[in-house]
């Protein structure tokens, strides 16, 4: 997904667990229904718990890809 | 408020608020009494020709006899070793070095302990983990053809998962290895005593604490006829295939146990099972928590939930404060640092994750005064970052 289509990006670099998914859930409200908000995180347990608060949450995952230092980069589309 | 672990509630059990069983179920009565007996009997070398050494053989041969029995197996399948841990590893490296010739890859399951883990990393060969479903069940056709492909030497699927519960299809998973000459290793640990032992295994695991035996024991089956060598230096005691002086009294002790836990199973586990489902439905009830494993094919005592945006060590600590201990799957919980690989494997929630296991005498009380301090301490904590 290339940087323009992302709406949003929160720089989540050596937070760790559960704060990454706690900065998603504060700040999904900023992206419109449809937009892309993206969550950078180091943490490992992103991987896992950025998918599952979209299933808990009921919004859509999107995938991962790599920010520009090559950190993991999530996506998230809001979709309610 | 109830005092903090270490110290008994007033006018409570030393236990009293303990909800931790599936890490070591508190000793069980029975085992209590005949460690003590056996102490002042079984402390003789059990390879010696003379009366004492006699007596701890006695004493060894019968807790042999007696594990064999509750589980349905002969009493020459049974090893008694110093740990699960190391039952696993002799019983899984040992199916592995039986098959040296057909290959040496170790096939598993993505939810094993961490005692299948480290052992298939130990030892040279690729080691596959075999994706679980949302409840944690691995699939036996997918275990079937990860262990068909050429270079596997064993096969390893656990019983019940020890994280959440879910019971997982080793009859089936039997059934599709058979005729591929794969053999398969069950650890059995988080369920042995409080379900039948499955069938159609090679070799198994089994850990005397986790059923209210002393710990220090653990159990190892090895099938008549399985092709089982020692992975590991051998030694001339007792038995060949665990090395050692034997602990006679903490394996008459742990087979005590059994047999009482065994006998009571039912009427036990069906109680337990009863106080999960009232676990389960008020932790599901508390926003934002999703309770996981399966819902019905599962061990009766434990019960594992994650709640949203809340920290794993603050709930434990939390929980602990109002007198209830608890374990977490979530990596702030762990010295690795690194989430449940169990978890991540079903892809559930790795953070604000609890781990709910009952003793046998855990009281509704208990249970009930744990379902009254979980919504606070959930509610207390997300409050402090805001959500």
């Amino acid at each position: 997904m290339s940087a323009a289509d992302v709406a949003l990006e929160l720089d989540c670099r050596g937070m760790l667990c559960p704060l990454p998914v706690i900065h998603l859930g504060r700040r999904i409200g900023e992206v419109a229904v449809g937009e892309v908000l993206a969550v950078v995180a180091t943490d490992v347990a992103a991987r896992t718990d950025v998918p599952a608060w979209c299933r808990m949450r009921g919004q859509e995952y999107v995938g991962e890809d790599t920010a520009l230092d090559g950190s993991p980069r999530y996506l998230v589309r809001r979709s309610s | 408020m109830t005092s903090a672990s270490g110290t008994a509630a007033p006018g409570g059990r030393a236990t009293h608020g303990y909800l931790d069983a599936a890490s070591s179920e508190p000793l069980h009565p029975a085992a209590r009494q005949t460690l003590l007996a056996a102490l002042d009997q079984g402390y003789a070398d059990p390879r010696r020709r003379h009366r004492s050494a006699r007596s701890a053989r006695l004493l060894l041969d019968n807790a042999r006899e007696v594990v064999a029995d509750c589980l349905g197996v002969r009493p020459d399948e049974v090893t008694f070793t110093s740990s699960g841990t190391d039952a696993v590893h002799r019983g899984l490296l040992g199916l592995r070095a039986g098959r040296a010739r057909h290959g040496d890859a170790v096939v598993h399951s993505a939810v094993e302990h961490s005692a299948v883990v480290h052992a298939a990393a130990w030892v040279p060969g690729d080691h596959v983990a075999v994706e679980v479903d949302r409840s944690g069940r691995v699939p036996p056709e997918a275990v079937a053809r990860a262990a068909t492909v050429p270079g596997v030497a064993v096969a390893a699927v656990q019983a019940a998962n020890h994280e959440v519960g879910t019971v997982q299809p080793v009859g089936e998973v039997a059934a599709a290895l058979a005729g591929t000459g794969v053999p398969l290793f069950v650890d059995a640990c988080a369920s042995a005593g409080r379900l039948p032992l499955p069938t159609g295994w090679d070799a198994a695991a089994a850990s005397a604490h986790k059923w209210g035996g002393p710990a220090g024991v653990g159990v190892l089956l090895v099938r008549k006829g399985a092709r089982w060598r020692n992975p590991f230096p051998g030694d001339d005691r007792v038995d060949e295939r665990t090395t050692g002086f034997e602990n006679v009294p903490a394996a008459l002790a742990a087979a005590a146990a059994l047999q009482a836990v065994v006998t009571e199973r039912e009427q036990v586990g069906r109680r337990q099972a009863a106080l999960m489902d009232r676990v389960r439905a008020a932790a599901a009830a508390v926003p934002d928590t999703e309770v996981v494993g399966d819902p019905v094919d599962r061990l009766p005592h434990l019960v594992t939930f994650s709640c949203l945006y809340v920290d794993g060590e603050a709930l434990v600590d939390g929980l602990d404060r109002r007198g209830f201990g608890v374990a977490s799957g979530s990596a702030c919980t762990a010295s690795t640092l690194e989430p449940s690989h169990v978890l991540a494997a079903m892809g559930v929630l790795t953070h604000g994750n609890v781990r709910v296991s009952l003793t046998r005498d855990t009281t509704e009380a208990e249970v009930e005064g744990f379902l009254a301090a979980l919504p606070e301490v959930v509610a207390g904590i997300r409050a402090e970052v805001g959500l």
